[in-house]
């Protein structure tokens, strides 16, 4: 794996990153952005999408796929972030010019040339992730470059664009999809660079770097699911393939070597094969019954099948014995690329191949009967499964169709990455023709006003910014960094300015320590901006000490909708008030007369620990001194 | 101009349309022209020295903008501003922008036959490159085309009777729709689907509804509040269900089929007299007022919501009548209002005004002496309430009592708009007054109920 040289093999890595814009609203309606946790829906609707014809006249390869799954879509909404326009029961509002503003503005921080005038289009997107079945989106800057260290990163285009509703989940057989409208309609800010890096460890240097810019407008969202990295890998002898939401930074330069090593690992199965004799042509779909022979199986997952009356069907593949249990990726085998398809096309929970016979209960008896049923030789594979009539034909036929395209190398698709760095198929990659212009609003110019409006409110340039928070704050150039660096550098200086917490106290905090506690496992994205407000104005104010910032930020991730207050009370932190600390004080000082009278004021340091041992933290130090002094 | 819009969509033996058509004008138009360029062509626009390369779009003429709008291999349009120094270039012939139909799916023999009429509307739109806007320009083949189920349900003729915005419909087009109607009906159809804008689909439901009398099968009305070159428009749902119930329905009266709520699962089916457009962009913007729906269509299934209908019979002889008198006048009351405005319909010649009064069915007294003027002239003065919701009665204050007493004919639960048809529709048949009163009060297609009931559940809720 490491062995592998890049440039010799032609990779070639383009970016997509796209990052949610806060800018109070929606991108067509005024609703907030904001997502709802409440497992019970306040509205639900029900809705089927049907594939149209583009303004040119043909239908998209990806939105006929969508279509032939005939699947219904069940949205769910709130009032308080949903209206009619995220329904699809209104025509969209106009533009939202603040987010225009802002991507103005990271384009200028890009040095990219915006359009003209602006044309929002209808990408059409039918798997019901958009109530529209399609998503608005529209050019806003082309060009423009950035650097990455000594390169310079060729920018393609700056798009503004809605986001899209969130999959809640599939039922009746896979023929319902849930989604959740709250998110659709945020503004999405989508930057696409050239491709033009070389190596999985540059394209995530460059994804660090444009995340940075975007977080340096002061305009993006902060927390987990915000940003999503789409990478466009290819190599020479490969394919372009498209991989969407990469959520994760820091795994853009694995999702990228499992990529290579994935097409890699196709086109050498392709030659094997060739080197075989095998061809496209012997590979024919036809299926076998073979319900009959798991009757009595002891396999769970098939005999579920059968009992429900459900069918098992069969096909051979001439040929693919041995390949089917190929690894292509971490977990990821030729067979688990047959199953991706199976799923998608037959709504089935996955398929078998003897490549990993006799498994899951399924006994090399019955193996042997199904290949004897389908008539494989040792040398060919057999894919089965289990489903309805309908479900499993859709299946092997698309298990059939993949197999044939091994024989193209690798196809063109789009696929979404797990949180391991695999990748899964998705779609077929959609084209052009899928665009259509949003007849809904007109095209609307970008004037030299706009422009100058926003050329006047560009944000602070990095290197000023950095002297600036080092100065103001007192800060050393590594905190400085680390915090300019993070996603919380609005934040860091809001605290510092409305809580009046120390300054190294609080970047240290929202740098090191939240990065320590979310190596640890604790779901720091789960704590909203509001709440690690409140958490430094407590400190602030003295009723909280700032020892205990870690513990109550942890306890907050844990126990989400619940307030700074709720966790002092639960952790018992509560501070004690100057009338306890006297009390305390009153109540050592007698304890330790002698020493106090032998020592007279040289007894402060002793008094002192000892005090502090009794609140245990829950009082401030500084408090504690003050009253000790005045009282000996 | 729609001429040319359906030229440039449809005619599939003409070239891509000439630039002057396109939109362009100006500067844009010259530098195009003198690079030899059509709209479908691929260019390559440089401007400040940004190069965009893409296919030539036509461009929205109600833009003041003098830009280029070029279609980028991502899919993306850009407009690029036209000035003095920016160079055109043509490089290549691209494909051109047209609608292309699916083959028509066979028809089964068994099937009942329906014909499918268009008018124009959302639910037979397109987008028009000329405004860039959604316009209605498909033809009801094509609409049959794109919904390919209409072969599992029906025998379906299509019929393209005029391409109108609904808004643009006049009471002459419900005369020539009803004959149309009225055409096929005589050759034996199952029944017929009217596809219609949604904005005046109730006026024009509810004309038919008059016109067509003793129907032997059902006429039904459908429209969509998406335009159907969105995948989530409602137009391909509502028309199925609209042949479905004009094709197989127990009843035979005109009626309006259309989302019963924002899901995609019901379609109901309102009295064509009964129903009003009560949103302006929901799905289910149609709503029965003062009624109920005559029927519900779900799973591929129609199913009747209550047993007082006309019945459906193929040996019913239809009576056709057609006339409707477009000298009347609806007049909303409002606060303060000038009575001049009643004087000026009864000096203009206006034959009957609809006035919308207020609650019960009052006006202020200071209209009294117009409306009195009105009358005695031999204008037919009727009411309905701008609560839109309930029953119109005017015995009950003072007001009310001096109104009839003037003349005014109360129409009872008819809301306005439908008061507005059916005097339209009487003072088509006669000019006789009392003929005329007498009509009006006659419950010609259910357009009256004796009773009125609450349409929303009521729910006890408790002390």
């Amino acid at each position: 794996m490491s062995t592998v040289d890049y440039g010799k093999i032609g990779l070639k890595i383009g970016l997509e990153i796209h990052q949610q814009l806060n800018v109070g609203s929606k991108l067509f309606c005024s609703c907030p952005p904001e997502l709802v946790k409440d497992e019970v829906p306040e509205m639900t609707f029900l809705r089927r999408l049907r594939p149209t014809q583009s303004e040119l006249g043909k239908v998209d390869p990806s939105v006929f796929f969508e279509s032939q799954k005939g699947v219904k879509i069940l949205y769910e909404a709130h009032r308080k972030c949903a209206c009619l326009v995220d329904m699809d029961e209104e025509p969209p509002h106009s533009l939202n010019r603040e987010a225009l503003k802002v991507v103005l503005t990271a384009a200028f921080m890009m040095n990219m040339q915006p359009v003209d005038e602006v044309h929002v289009m209808r990408k059409t997107i039918i798997d019901g992730s958009s109530t529209t079945g399609f998503q608005r989106t529209s050019i806003i800057a082309l060009g423009g470059w950035i650097k990455v260290g000594e390169k310079v990163i060729s920018m393609q285009a700056v798009t503004l664009e809605e986001d899209a509703a969130r999959k809640i989940g599939v039922e009746g057989d896979g023929k319902i999809v849930r989604y959740r409208v709250d998110r659709l309609g945020i503004p999405l800010i989508e930057v696409a660079t050239a491709p033009v890096m070389y190596s999985p460890l540059e394209a995530q240097h460059v994804a660090l770097a444009i995340g940075k810019i975007l977080r340096d407008t002061g305009k993006v969202m902060r927390g987990l699911g915000v940003i999503r990295q789409d990478l466009n890998v290819s190599i020479t002898k490969g394919t372009l393939v498209e991989i969407k939401g990469v959520q994760e930074l820091e795994l853009i330069s694995t999702v990228i070597e499992y990529e290579v090593q994935r097409q890699l690992g196709l086109l050498k199965v392709k030659d094997e094969l060739g080197s075989r004799g095998i061809t496209r042509e012997v590979l024919k779909p036809v299926f076998v019954d073979v319900t009959d022979i798991f009757r009595e199986s002891k396999a769970k997952v098939i005999r579920k099948a059968v009992d429900k009356n459900q069918k098992v069907l069969a096909v051979k593949l001439v040929g693919f014995a041995g390949f089917l249990g190929r690894e292509l990726m971490p977990n990821f085998r030729v067979g688990s690329e047959f199953s991706d398809r199976a799923k998608f096309w037959g709504r089935v929970g996955g398929i078998f191949h003897t490549d990993e016979m006799p498994n899951y209960g399924i006994t090399a008896e019955e193996v042997a009967a199904v290949c004897k049923a389908v008539g494989a030789s040792i040398e060919d594979g057999v894919v089965f499964v289990a489903d309805t009539a309908e479900n499993t034909f859709d299946a092997l036929k698309a298990v059939v169709d993949r197999a044939q395209e091994i024989f193209d190398g690798v196809p063109a698709e789009t696929r979404t990455a797990k949180e391991d760095g695999t990748t899964r198929y998705m779609r077929p990659r959609p084209g052009a023709s899928r665009m259509y212009p949003e007849t809904d609003i007109p095209a609307q110019a970008i004037t030299e006003e706009l422009l100058q409006e926003v050329l006047a409110n560009m944000p602070e340039p990095a290197e000023k910014k950095l002297a600036r928070i080092m100065e103001q704050y007192l800060l050393n150039e590594k905190l400085a960094k680390q915090i300019l660096d993070s996603e919380w550098v609005k934040m860091f200086e809001e605290i510092v300015k409305e809580t009046g917490v120390a300054a190294s106290t609080v970047a240290a905090f929202l740098t090191e320590t939240i990065k320590a506690l979310k190596r640890d496992g604790i779901a720091v994205e789960n704590v909203n901006e509001n709440q690690v407000k409140a958490l430094f104005a407590t400190i602030g104010s003295g009723a909280l000490a700032k020892e205990a910032l870690a513990v109550v930020f942890s306890w907050l991730a844990k126990n989400e909708d619940k307030t700074v207050q709720d966790a002092i009370e639960a952790l018992g932190l509560k501070m004690f008030t100057e009338a306890d600390v006297e009390l305390i004080i009153d109540h050592v000082i007698a304890a330790n007369k002698p020493a106090i009278e032998k020592n007279g004021k040289g007894a402060l340091g002793m008094l002192m620990g000892l005090v502090m041992k009794e609140v245990r933290g829950k009082a401030n130090p500084e408090l504690v001194n003050r009253i000790l002094k005045q009282k000996i | 101009m729609l001429g040319r819009t359906l030229s440039l969509l449809f005619d599939r033996e003409i070239g891509m349309s000439e630039l002057e058509h396109s939109g362009y004008k100006g500067i844009a138009l010259r530098l195009l022209q003198a690079a030899g360029c059509q709209v479908g062509d691929i260019i390559r626009v440089i401007s400040k020295d940004r190069i965009y390369e893409g296919i030539l779009i036509p461009r929205a003429e109600l833009c003041d903008a003098a830009s280029i709008i070029v279609k980028m291999k991502s899919g993306y349009n850009v407009g690029v501003t036209a000035f003095e120094g920016v160079v055109v270039e043509k490089i290549g012939v691209g494909v051109k922008p047209m609608f292309t139909s699916p083959l028509l799916p066979k028809q089964n023999s068994v099937l009942p036959r329906v014909v499918i009429m268009s008018t124009g509307g959302t639910i037979v739109s397109r987008v028009d490159y000329r405004t860039s806007a959604v316009r209605s320009v498909m033809s009801a083949n094509d609409l049959y085309s794109v919904v390919p189920e209409l072969s599992e349900i029906a025998r379906v003729d299509t019929e393209m009777v005029f391409s109108m915005y609904s808004e643009n419909i006049a009471p002459k087009n419900w005369t020539e729709l009803a004959c149309k109607v009225a055409e096929c009906i005589k050759q034996g159809v199952d029944g017929v689907v009217v596809a219609h804008g949604t904005d005046t689909m109730g006026y024009t439901s509810a004309a038919l509804s008059f016109a067509l009398q003793n129907l032997p099968v059902p006429v039904i009305f459908v429209g969509a509040q998406r335009s159907s070159d969105r995948p989530s428009s409602d137009a391909a749902i509502n028309l199925i269900g609209a042949v479905k119930v004009a094709g197989e329905a127990p009843f035979a009266e005109v009626g309006l089929a259309m989302h019963e709520t924002v899901s995609d699962s019901v379609i109901v089916v309102h009295r064509g007299v009964k129903v009003r457009k009560c949103h302006t962009s929901r799905r289910d913007t149609f709503k029965s007022v003062n009624g109920f729906p005559i029927a519900k269509v779900l799973d591929q299934k129609v199913i009747m919501e209550s047993g007082d209908y006309q019945r459906r019979d193929a040996s019913k002889q239809l009576v056709l009548k057609a006339d409707f008198c477009e000298k009347v006048a609806l007049v909303k009351f409002y606060p303060g209002m000038d009575p001049a405005v009643i004087d000026f319909y009864v000096n203009q010649g206006f034959k009957g005004i609809l006035l919308e009064g207020s609650g019960l069915g009052h006006v202020s007294s200071v209209c009294f002496d117009a409306i009195r003027n009105a009358t005695a002239k031999g204008v037919v003065v009727a009411l309905a309430s701008q609560c839109i919701w309930g029953r119109v009665n005017m015995n009950i204050y003072d007001t009310g009592r001096d109104l009839l007493s003037l003349g005014v004919v109360a129409l009872d639960d008819m809301f306005p708009e439908t008061g507005l048809v059916k005097l339209m529709w009487v003072l088509g048949q006669t000019g006789d007054p009392e003929e005329v009163k007498q009509l009006l009060k006659s419950n010609i297609a259910g357009e009256f109920m004796l009773c009125t009931f609450p349409q929303e559940k009521i729910v006890y809720e408790g002390m």
